[in-house]
Protein backbone atom coordinates (compact mmCIF):
# COMPACT_ATOMS: atom_id res chain seq x y z
CA UNK A 1 0.00 0.00 0.00
CA UNK A 2 2.83 2.22 0.84
CA UNK A 3 4.62 1.44 -2.61
CA UNK A 4 1.15 2.48 -4.15
CA UNK A 5 0.85 5.52 -2.38
CA UNK A 6 4.39 6.39 -3.27
CA UNK A 7 4.08 6.00 -7.10
CA UNK A 8 0.70 8.03 -7.05
CA UNK A 9 3.10 10.87 -5.38
CA UNK A 10 5.06 10.47 -8.65
CA UNK A 11 1.90 10.81 -11.00
CA UNK A 12 1.01 13.68 -9.55
CA UNK A 13 4.49 15.08 -9.53
CA UNK A 14 4.10 14.51 -14.04
CA UNK A 15 0.70 16.38 -13.38
CA UNK A 16 1.87 19.47 -11.71
CA UNK A 17 5.33 19.37 -13.89
CA UNK A 18 3.07 19.24 -17.31
CA UNK A 19 0.14 21.36 -15.87
CA UNK A 20 2.77 24.41 -15.27
CA UNK A 21 4.33 24.02 -18.56
CA UNK A 22 0.87 24.32 -20.52
CA UNK A 23 0.04 27.39 -18.14
CA UNK A 24 2.71 28.70 -20.05
CA UNK A 25 1.28 29.17 -23.10
CA UNK A 26 -2.15 30.92 -23.99
CA UNK A 27 -4.13 28.18 -26.28
CA UNK A 28 -3.14 25.37 -23.26
CA UNK A 29 -3.16 27.75 -20.24
CA UNK A 30 -6.60 26.69 -18.87
CA UNK A 31 -6.07 22.80 -19.79
CA UNK A 32 -2.78 23.58 -17.78
CA UNK A 33 -4.31 24.38 -14.83
CA UNK A 34 -6.95 21.64 -14.96
CA UNK A 35 -4.27 19.27 -15.12
CA UNK A 36 -2.39 20.58 -12.19
CA UNK A 37 -5.44 20.48 -10.08
CA UNK A 38 -5.83 16.78 -11.06
CA UNK A 39 -2.18 16.17 -9.70
CA UNK A 40 -3.02 17.94 -6.56
CA UNK A 41 -6.58 15.44 -6.36
CA UNK A 42 -4.42 12.48 -7.14
CA UNK A 43 -1.74 13.62 -4.01
CA UNK A 44 -4.40 14.11 -1.44
CA UNK A 45 -6.33 11.09 -1.92
CA UNK A 46 -3.25 9.06 -1.51
CA UNK A 47 -2.25 10.88 1.47
CA UNK A 48 -5.65 10.26 2.77
CA UNK A 49 -5.04 6.31 1.99
CA UNK A 50 -1.88 6.36 4.51
CA UNK A 51 -2.45 3.67 6.93
CA UNK A 52 -0.61 5.79 9.42
CA UNK A 53 -3.96 7.54 9.11
CA UNK A 54 -6.75 6.52 11.95
CA UNK A 55 -8.75 9.26 12.39
CA UNK A 56 -10.19 11.16 9.56
CA UNK A 57 -12.89 13.25 11.48
CA UNK A 58 -10.19 16.60 11.36
CA UNK A 59 -9.07 15.94 8.14
CA UNK A 60 -12.22 16.19 6.75
CA UNK A 61 -13.60 19.25 8.93
CA UNK A 62 -10.30 20.97 7.89
CA UNK A 63 -10.98 20.07 3.87
CA UNK A 64 -14.61 21.12 4.00
CA UNK A 65 -14.12 24.25 6.25
CA UNK A 66 -11.25 25.74 3.96
CA UNK A 67 -12.41 24.80 0.78
CA UNK A 68 -15.53 26.34 1.73
CA UNK A 69 -13.71 29.29 2.50
CA UNK A 70 -10.89 29.54 -0.48
CA UNK A 71 -14.14 28.69 -2.72
CA UNK A 72 -16.21 31.09 -1.77
CA UNK A 73 -13.61 34.21 -1.73
CA UNK A 74 -12.73 33.27 -5.20
CA UNK A 75 -15.83 33.41 -6.37
CA UNK A 76 -16.79 36.42 -4.83
CA UNK A 77 -13.76 38.64 -5.30
CA UNK A 78 -13.64 41.43 -7.88
CA UNK A 79 -11.70 40.32 -11.12
CA UNK A 80 -9.42 43.69 -10.48
CA UNK A 81 -8.71 42.40 -6.97
CA UNK A 82 -7.75 39.16 -8.21
CA UNK A 83 -3.51 39.53 -7.18
CA UNK A 84 -4.56 40.66 -3.75
CA UNK A 85 -6.64 37.43 -3.53
CA UNK A 86 -4.12 35.49 -4.49
CA UNK A 87 -1.68 37.12 -2.10
CA UNK A 88 -3.73 36.24 0.30
CA UNK A 89 -3.97 32.60 -0.47
CA UNK A 90 -0.64 32.82 -0.56
CA UNK A 91 -0.22 33.53 2.70
CA UNK A 92 -2.27 31.08 4.05
CA UNK A 93 -0.36 28.32 2.26
CA UNK A 94 2.80 29.73 3.76
CA UNK A 95 0.92 29.43 7.72
CA UNK A 96 0.11 25.79 6.82
CA UNK A 97 3.76 25.10 6.10
CA UNK A 98 4.39 26.89 9.40
CA UNK A 99 2.19 24.87 11.21
CA UNK A 100 3.07 21.56 9.57
CA UNK A 101 6.72 22.59 10.63
CA UNK A 102 5.73 23.24 14.33
CA UNK A 103 4.00 19.72 14.17
CA UNK A 104 6.66 18.10 12.88
CA UNK A 105 8.71 18.39 16.51
CA UNK A 106 9.18 15.52 18.03
CA UNK A 107 11.68 14.86 21.04
CA UNK A 108 13.54 12.19 18.97
CA UNK A 109 13.73 14.41 16.19
CA UNK A 110 17.89 14.80 14.40
CA UNK A 111 19.51 18.06 13.82
CA UNK A 112 18.91 17.57 9.99
CA UNK A 113 15.11 17.99 10.85
CA UNK A 114 15.29 19.96 13.39
CA UNK A 115 16.81 22.43 10.46
CA UNK A 116 14.31 21.67 8.17
CA UNK A 117 11.48 22.34 10.82
CA UNK A 118 13.11 25.64 11.65
CA UNK A 119 13.60 26.79 8.00
CA UNK A 120 9.70 25.54 7.31
CA UNK A 121 8.64 27.77 9.88
CA UNK A 122 11.13 31.07 9.06
CA UNK A 123 10.16 30.85 5.55
CA UNK A 124 6.46 29.62 5.97
CA UNK A 125 5.77 32.83 8.95
CA UNK A 126 7.42 35.44 6.81
CA UNK A 127 5.65 34.29 3.79
CA UNK A 128 2.50 34.77 5.80
CA UNK A 129 2.96 38.09 6.75
CA UNK A 130 4.63 39.25 4.14
CA UNK A 131 1.56 37.93 2.18
CA UNK A 132 -0.91 40.23 4.93
CA UNK A 133 0.81 43.14 4.11
CA UNK A 134 1.03 42.78 0.30
CA UNK A 135 -2.64 42.09 0.40
CA UNK A 136 -3.70 45.29 2.10
CA UNK A 137 -1.33 47.82 -0.03
CA UNK A 138 -2.89 46.48 -3.08
CA UNK A 139 -6.46 46.40 -1.52
CA UNK A 140 -5.48 49.86 0.23
CA UNK A 141 -6.58 48.45 3.31
CA UNK A 142 -3.40 50.13 4.85
CA UNK A 143 -1.65 52.88 2.67
CA UNK A 144 0.54 52.07 0.09
CA UNK A 145 3.52 53.91 -0.08
CA UNK A 146 6.96 52.77 0.72
CA UNK A 147 6.39 52.66 4.87
CA UNK A 148 10.09 54.25 5.98
CA UNK A 149 11.64 55.37 10.04
CA UNK A 150 15.31 56.40 10.52
CA UNK A 151 17.08 53.14 12.21
CA UNK A 152 15.14 50.52 9.51
CA UNK A 153 18.03 48.60 8.33
CA UNK A 154 19.46 48.59 11.71
CA UNK A 155 16.03 46.76 13.41
CA UNK A 156 15.90 45.00 10.04
CA UNK A 157 19.26 43.48 11.20
CA UNK A 158 19.20 42.95 14.88
CA UNK A 159 15.72 40.94 13.62
CA UNK A 160 17.77 38.36 11.62
CA UNK A 161 20.57 37.85 13.67
CA UNK A 162 17.47 37.43 16.50
CA UNK A 163 16.58 34.87 14.20
CA UNK A 164 19.67 33.38 13.08
CA UNK A 165 20.46 32.71 16.79
CA UNK A 166 17.09 31.57 17.92
CA UNK A 167 17.59 29.17 15.20
CA UNK A 168 20.91 28.10 16.55
CA UNK A 169 19.60 27.72 20.25
CA UNK A 170 16.78 25.79 19.15
CA UNK A 171 19.08 23.13 17.21
CA UNK A 172 21.18 22.58 20.47
CA UNK A 173 18.55 22.55 23.01
CA UNK A 174 14.95 21.16 20.96
CA UNK A 175 13.44 20.89 24.01
CA UNK A 176 13.36 24.50 25.12
CA UNK A 177 10.34 25.71 23.50
CA UNK A 178 11.11 29.37 24.23
CA UNK A 179 13.59 29.60 21.67
CA UNK A 180 11.27 28.16 19.16
CA UNK A 181 8.71 30.32 19.60
CA UNK A 182 11.23 33.60 19.25
CA UNK A 183 11.67 32.59 15.89
CA UNK A 184 8.15 32.55 14.79
CA UNK A 185 7.58 35.41 16.64
CA UNK A 186 10.81 37.42 14.52
CA UNK A 187 10.06 35.57 11.33
CA UNK A 188 6.32 36.88 11.76
CA UNK A 189 7.82 40.24 12.46
CA UNK A 190 10.24 40.28 9.33
CA UNK A 191 7.81 39.00 6.77
CA UNK A 192 5.82 43.05 7.68
CA UNK A 193 9.48 44.76 7.69
CA UNK A 194 10.26 42.96 4.60
CA UNK A 195 7.67 44.07 2.57
CA UNK A 196 6.24 47.82 3.80
CA UNK A 197 8.96 49.61 2.71
CA UNK A 198 8.60 48.66 -1.00
CA UNK A 199 5.86 50.40 -2.64
CA UNK A 200 1.84 49.28 -3.96
CA UNK A 201 3.15 49.31 -7.55
CA UNK A 202 5.76 46.81 -7.38
CA UNK A 203 3.14 44.58 -4.84
CA UNK A 204 2.90 42.41 -8.12
CA UNK A 205 6.54 41.35 -8.72
CA UNK A 206 6.55 40.74 -4.23
CA UNK A 207 3.51 38.59 -4.83
CA UNK A 208 5.25 36.38 -7.22
CA UNK A 209 8.66 36.46 -5.04
CA UNK A 210 6.47 35.64 -2.02
CA UNK A 211 4.97 32.68 -3.80
CA UNK A 212 7.92 31.42 -4.40
CA UNK A 213 8.81 31.39 -0.77
CA UNK A 214 5.74 30.07 0.45
CA UNK A 215 6.73 26.56 -2.11
CA UNK A 216 10.04 26.42 0.09
CA UNK A 217 8.16 26.72 3.05
CA UNK A 218 6.54 23.60 1.15
CA UNK A 219 10.01 21.85 0.47
CA UNK A 220 11.06 22.48 3.73
CA UNK A 221 8.14 21.22 5.65
CA UNK A 222 8.77 17.94 3.31
CA UNK A 223 12.24 17.37 4.37
CA UNK A 224 10.38 17.96 8.14
CA UNK A 225 7.90 15.30 7.81
CA UNK A 226 9.66 13.31 5.26
CA UNK A 227 7.74 13.35 2.00
CA UNK A 228 8.50 13.41 -1.41
CA UNK A 229 5.78 14.77 -2.91
CA UNK A 230 6.20 18.31 -1.06
CA UNK A 231 10.00 18.37 -1.57
CA UNK A 232 8.92 17.65 -5.28
CA UNK A 233 6.07 20.12 -6.11
CA UNK A 234 7.33 22.64 -3.14
CA UNK A 235 10.51 22.93 -5.12
CA UNK A 236 9.01 23.13 -7.98
CA UNK A 237 7.13 26.20 -6.93
CA UNK A 238 9.96 27.59 -5.21
CA UNK A 239 12.51 27.64 -8.60
CA UNK A 240 9.85 28.58 -11.30
CA UNK A 241 8.53 31.41 -8.82
CA UNK A 242 11.75 32.93 -8.57
CA UNK A 243 12.29 32.63 -12.47
CA UNK A 244 8.52 34.33 -13.11
CA UNK A 245 9.34 36.94 -10.53
CA UNK A 246 12.62 37.76 -12.57
CA UNK A 247 10.66 37.73 -15.71
CA UNK A 248 7.92 40.13 -14.19
CA UNK A 249 11.07 42.56 -13.03
CA UNK A 250 12.60 42.34 -16.62
CA UNK A 251 8.79 43.36 -18.36
CA UNK A 252 9.40 46.43 -15.96
CA UNK A 253 12.46 47.17 -16.42
CA UNK A 254 14.39 46.94 -13.71
CA UNK A 255 16.41 44.49 -11.24
CA UNK A 256 14.60 42.28 -8.33
CA UNK A 257 17.47 43.68 -5.75
CA UNK A 258 16.37 47.39 -7.64
CA UNK A 259 12.58 46.11 -6.30
CA UNK A 260 13.31 44.91 -3.29
CA UNK A 261 15.83 47.74 -1.76
CA UNK A 262 13.96 50.47 -3.64
CA UNK A 263 12.41 52.02 -0.35
CA UNK A 264 16.04 52.10 1.07
CA UNK A 265 18.20 53.26 -2.42
CA UNK A 266 20.02 57.21 -2.25
CA UNK A 267 16.78 58.76 -0.80
CA UNK A 268 14.82 59.64 -3.92
CA UNK A 269 11.44 57.44 -2.66
CA UNK A 270 12.25 58.88 1.24
CA UNK A 271 9.50 61.55 1.41
CA UNK A 272 6.24 59.60 -0.68
CA UNK B 1 23.02 2.17 3.02
CA UNK B 2 22.19 5.53 1.17
CA UNK B 3 20.55 7.54 3.44
CA UNK B 4 17.07 8.37 2.33
CA UNK B 5 17.99 12.30 2.71
CA UNK B 6 20.41 11.62 -0.74
CA UNK B 7 17.68 10.82 -2.66
CA UNK B 8 15.71 13.54 -1.43
CA UNK B 9 18.07 16.05 -2.07
CA UNK B 10 19.08 14.36 -5.35
CA UNK B 11 14.90 15.06 -5.91
CA UNK B 12 15.23 18.75 -4.87
CA UNK B 13 18.41 19.31 -7.36
CA UNK B 14 16.39 18.13 -10.20
CA UNK B 15 13.32 19.59 -9.25
CA UNK B 16 14.85 23.37 -9.12
CA UNK B 17 16.42 22.52 -12.55
CA UNK B 18 12.70 21.37 -13.88
CA UNK B 19 11.50 24.64 -12.26
CA UNK B 20 13.66 26.56 -14.13
CA UNK B 21 12.88 25.38 -17.25
CA UNK B 22 9.37 25.29 -17.03
CA UNK B 23 8.75 29.07 -16.90
CA UNK B 24 10.73 30.29 -19.69
CA UNK B 25 9.25 33.07 -22.76
CA UNK B 26 5.75 33.15 -20.82
CA UNK B 27 4.01 35.99 -23.04
CA UNK B 28 3.15 38.99 -20.13
CA UNK B 29 -0.70 38.22 -20.14
CA UNK B 30 -0.03 34.96 -18.31
CA UNK B 31 2.48 36.38 -15.49
CA UNK B 32 -0.31 36.58 -13.48
CA UNK B 33 -2.38 33.42 -13.94
CA UNK B 34 1.10 31.51 -13.69
CA UNK B 35 1.67 32.88 -10.75
CA UNK B 36 -1.64 32.35 -9.09
CA UNK B 37 -1.41 28.67 -10.46
CA UNK B 38 2.01 28.09 -9.37
CA UNK B 39 0.86 29.35 -5.66
CA UNK B 40 -2.09 26.87 -5.76
CA UNK B 41 0.73 24.01 -6.24
CA UNK B 42 2.25 25.62 -3.02
CA UNK B 43 -0.87 24.49 -0.94
CA UNK B 44 0.68 20.94 -1.38
CA UNK B 45 1.57 21.29 2.11
CA UNK B 46 -1.68 20.13 2.64
CA UNK B 47 -0.82 16.36 2.23
CA UNK B 48 1.80 16.77 4.72
CA UNK B 49 -0.85 18.51 7.11
CA UNK B 50 -3.02 15.45 6.67
CA UNK B 51 -0.75 13.15 7.84
CA UNK B 52 -0.13 14.90 10.89
CA UNK B 53 -3.97 15.59 11.59
CA UNK B 54 -5.29 12.20 11.37
CA UNK B 55 -2.77 10.63 14.06
CA UNK B 56 -5.88 10.09 16.38
CA UNK B 57 -3.86 11.57 18.85
CA UNK B 58 -5.30 14.31 20.62
CA UNK B 59 -2.02 16.25 20.74
CA UNK B 60 -0.59 19.57 19.90
CA UNK B 61 0.46 18.07 16.65
CA UNK B 62 -2.45 16.55 15.49
CA UNK B 63 -4.59 20.51 16.33
CA UNK B 64 -1.94 22.20 14.27
CA UNK B 65 -2.15 19.59 11.69
CA UNK B 66 -5.63 20.34 11.72
CA UNK B 67 -5.39 23.74 10.73
CA UNK B 68 -2.60 23.49 8.66
CA UNK B 69 -5.28 21.59 6.60
CA UNK B 70 -7.82 24.04 6.80
CA UNK B 71 -5.51 26.78 6.23
CA UNK B 72 -3.82 24.88 2.86
CA UNK B 73 -7.12 23.67 1.65
CA UNK B 74 -7.89 27.64 1.10
CA UNK B 75 -4.90 27.83 -0.59
CA UNK B 76 -5.32 25.15 -2.91
CA UNK B 77 -8.76 25.61 -3.55
CA UNK B 78 -8.91 29.23 -3.62
CA UNK B 79 -5.68 29.11 -5.62
CA UNK B 80 -6.78 26.84 -8.37
CA UNK B 81 -10.58 28.38 -9.06
CA UNK B 82 -9.13 32.00 -8.68
CA UNK B 83 -6.73 30.52 -11.94
CA UNK B 84 -9.25 28.98 -14.08
CA UNK B 85 -11.53 32.57 -13.40
CA UNK B 86 -8.33 34.49 -15.06
CA UNK B 87 -7.90 32.36 -17.52
CA UNK B 88 -11.59 31.98 -18.64
CA UNK B 89 -11.70 35.98 -19.29
CA UNK B 90 -8.26 35.47 -21.09
CA UNK B 91 -9.95 33.48 -23.31
CA UNK B 92 -13.34 35.85 -23.58
CA UNK B 93 -11.04 38.41 -24.48
CA UNK B 94 -8.87 36.59 -27.15
CA UNK B 95 -11.96 35.13 -29.38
Amino acid sequence: MDTMIQFAYVISAGLFIFGLKQLGSPATARRGNMISSTGMLVAIVAALLDQGIVDYQWIVIGIVVGGAIGAGAARMVQMTSMPEMVALFNGFGGMASLLVGWAALSPDAGTFTLVTIILSILIGGLTFTGSLVAYGKLSETIGSGAVLFSGQQVVNSLIVLGILGGAVMFCLDPSNLTWLFVVIALSLVFGIMAVIPIGGADMPVVISLLNSYSGLAACAAGFAVDNNILIVAGSLVGASGIILTQIMCKAMNRSLSNVLFSGFGSGKQDTT
Amino acid sequence: MIPAVVFLTFILMLSIFLGFELINKVPATLHTPLMSGANAISGITVVGAISLAGTGNQDLANWLGAGAVALASINVVGGYLVTDRMLAMFKKKEG
